[in-house]
């Protein structure tokens, strides 16, 4: 027998101890109302045994594991497994889920040395380094692919529709935000501020003055890039922590600036009845108001509430894939160089004669426009908007996303925003346990990819060119 | 105030510079100039005030007392420019005592960050850039081409594509001074360059620091403790201890003054220590 095994065995015993006196009063026996004479308990301690024996041996799994007998560690988690998968009668269902939940938590315990070493070993070797690269790139070609044919796919009904619409939103603001976070590492918590102002610039304008929409678009971009050259000024000479307190309080100043004047804004009523964008002058609606004609009689098919969405798909999409390709050709110019270079190092930048606060102005504005497009979009999609749809939480999922993507890159934040976006949605069944499903999928992320979920970083300019892929 | 040489060629004086901290007197009435085509060295102990020199010439600190001029066409007062703009328009380069590198980005890419005033004219502020204009193309070819000659000259050739941070210790510091010569500068001044350095490399950094101030004919200022440097290459040397200049002379007058023996080389009097 192996002299490291007492040990483990007694540390193991101890653990079960704990579980078996903490478990007691929870699982152990609960009371039951019966109407009169007091408490009567009903006990549940073959529950609690087998629960404080799955705790021992999870605990002794674990312990194989960290010091490295691999194999024995593996057979113990897969026994739990088939133990837990296994139809015997057990008191309750939620110990079969238990009881394969150690067992799994061992077994991923086992092998994450492994594959974490053999992807390392990838990712460091010429020819994995390739594959990587490649990966990203075909996979980005084939999403984006994806993206067009979507709305002609069966599955495309309107629920669909409607949540693939509200994610391209989010990747949109996430590429946006990429600019300030990601590449120029400005930690931005009031980017939902532009965001409203790009809203509120097409709400008002379309509803009072009659504008339509594709004239609004540039104006509401160069609103919100102008709040942010005025906001920014005085705030980029702070950095880091202090930055992201007082972006956080701008965020803030403005949507409580939307609620409070009423004679802008409507107050916390909200705009209601703002005009949907138009395909060559053609509405989207069943009957077009006076002097206007519908899509579907300019194109002479039936109508179905289905056009419009499908074109809000295709606008957004538009919007996103315009912020992707001047993200991707301004990394390659020297402005995009000075925003990577001033996350990297402000003083050495300084030092070089680079201007911090023209560069960090650069980025902190025209991050604003693309959230200012976004936000003019949002309101176009919604037809309603008040305060409401701009407060801080909204902010930090939009941050979430460039954080969980991993800084910097594009396809990340993609896979974030699906992530992130979608899966709340997805999981609606789930009731109260989505928001759980939520915060798992956060935490792991974090936990296995501590640099989000695309850590590679394509370098702006190379001086040899690459070798074929593999 | 220099005795050995001939008045009115310098490249930067510095004029009665003093820097206080609160209480405590950093620099005290330090006056001193490097001339271009010279390496001048500033040595002294740890705490003589080297640093602190640096940081008010390329503009980090306002000096309390003082004034610093870049003489050229036309002059440059260092001490009422901002700390870009002595990069930018004075064209004083410098590199740091802890390597400040952009360690995620590519070597390649760390000389061009340093030509980014160049590129940025070309681009147009970035709307050539952004429209793709042959303009910027040909900008972007010719700094491209500057960077690949300094990374020749510093032996890093191969390894252009790589994130800085992941160079060995010694090829960081030949990158940060080749970094500061890509911006073009009329005034070098490299904080330690030869700190950490093995007697290889450091022999290496001599020829480099030679071949900048021949070819490139640009004045360098050096702070150094390793003697070795110092002695070889240098045609100036300051001394400072406790914030004030004690001696000034050639190398040779350096090793043989008695102050400077007292305070900084030991009382054995062997310069090569």
């Amino acid at each position: 027998m192996d002299a490291r095994l007492p040990p483990m065995i007694k540390d193991s015993a101890l653990t079960a101890l704990v579980a078996a006196a903490l478990g007691v009063f929870i699982v152990g026996f609960k009371t039951i109302d019966v109407g009169t004479g007091g408490p009567v308990f009903d006990y549940q301690l073959v529950d609690l045994a087998i629960a404080v024996v799955t705790i021992f041996f999870g605990r002794l799994g674990l312990q194989l594991a960290s010091v490295g007998l691999k194999w024995p560690a593996f057979v113990l988690g897969i026994a739990l497994g088939a133990v837990g998968a296994a139809p015997l009668k057990l008191p309750s269902t939620f110990l079969h889920w238990f009881i394969v939940l150690a067992g799994i938590v061992i077994i991923l315990r086992t092998i994450w040395p492994w594959a974490n070493e053999a992807m390392a070993k990838a990712r460091h070797s010429p020819r994995g380094a390739n594959y990587g690269r490649n990966f990203v790139k075909f996979f980005g070609a084939g999403l984006l692919v994806a993206a067009v044919l979507m709305p002609f796919m069966p599955f495309a009904d309107q629920k669909t529709m409607d949540l693939a619409v509200l994610i391209l939103t989010y990747v949109m603001l996430g590429w946006g935000l990429n600019i300030v976070v990601g590449l120029a590492g400005l930690l931005d918590l009031g980017y939902v501020a532009f965001y409203a102002v790009g809203a509120y610039a097409y709400a008002l304008l379309s509803t009072q003055h009659g504008l339509g929409f594709w004239t609004v678009l540039p104006l509401a971009g160069m609103m919100a890039a102008a709040f942010g050259l005025v906001l920014g000024f005085p705030v980029l000479r702070l950095r880091g922590d202090y930055l992201a307190i007082v972006t956080l309080g701008f965020g803030e100043i403005i949507r409580l600036v939307l609620l409070n004047w009423v004679d802008l804004s409507n107050g916390p009523a909200g705009i209601g009845g703002i005009p949907g964008p138009t395909l060559f002058g053609a509405v989207f609606a069943e009957t077009a108001p006076a002097g206007k004609t519908t899509f579907a009689e300019m194109a002479g098919i039936p109508f179905s509430a289905n056009q419009r969405l499908i074109y809000l798909y295709y606008i957004i999409l538009l919007l996103a894939l315009v912020t992707n390709l001047f993200t991707q050709r301004v990394r390659r110019l020297p402005v995009g160089r000075a925003w990577e270079a001033l996350r990297e190092d402000e003083t050495a930048c300084k030092a070089l004669g680079i201007n911090p606060t023209n560069t960090k102005l650069t980025a902190f504005t025209v991050g604003a426009m693309f959230a200012g497009f976004a936000g003019s979009f949002f309101a176009a999609k919604q037809r309603f908007i008040s305060p409401e749809s701009f407060t801080f939480i909204e902010s930090a999922i939009i941050l979430a996303i460039v954080v969980l993507g991993g800084m910097g890159s594009q396809i990340g934040v993609v896979l974030a925003a699906v992530l992130l976006i979608g899966l709340p949605e997805w999981f609606r069944d789930l009731g109260a346990y989505r928001m759980v499903v939520f915060g798992l999928a956060m935490v792991l992320i974090m936990a296995f990819r501590p640099r989000g979920l695309i850590a590679h970083r394509e370098p702006s300019v190379r001086l040899h060119p690459v070798r074929a892929g593999p | 105030m220099t005795p050995s040489r001939e008045e009115g060629a310098a490249l930067i004086e510095v004029e009665h510079l003093t820097m206080r901290f609160g209480g405590l007197v950093a620099v005290d009435d330090v006056s001193f100039s490097a001339r271009p085509r010279e390496i001048t060295a500033i040595i002294g102990p740890n705490g003589a005030g080297k640093t602190t020199v640096f940081n008010c010439i390329t503009g980090f600190y306002k000096p309390t007392i003082g004034r610093l001029t870049l003489h050229g066409e036309p002059d440059y007062l260092l001490e009422r420019m901002l700390g870009h703009e002595i990069g930018q328009k004075a064209r004083v380069a410098r590199t740091f005592q802890n390597i400040r590198l952009f360690p995620g980005m590519t070597v390649l890419e760390n000389l061009l960050v340093a030509q980014h005033n160049k590129l940025m004219r070309a681009s147009g502020m970035s709307v050539f850039g952004l429209l793709g204009l042959a303009r910027y193309r040909i900008a972007e070819a010719a700094a491209i081409d500057k960077a690949r000659v300094w990374l020749e000259r510093i032996r890093l050739l191969a390894d252009a594509d790589r994130p800085a941070g992941e160079l060995p210790y010694g090829a960081q510091r030949r990158l940060e001074i080749a970094r500061a010569m890509c911006t073009d500068p009329r005034l070098l001044c490299l904080d330690e360059p030869a700190a950490g350095l093995n007697p290889r490399e450091s022999a290496e950094l001599n020829d480099l620091l030679v071949s900048i101030r021949d070819l490139d004919g640009v004045g360098v200022l050096l702070i150094e403790h390793d003697m070795s440097v110092v002695m070889t290459i240098s045609n100036h040397v300051v001394v400072l201890d406790y914030g004030r200049k004690i001696a000034e002379g050639n190398p040779q007058e350096i090793r043989n003054d008695p102050a400077v023996i007292r305070a900084y080389l030991g009382t054995e009097g062997d310069a090569d220590a």
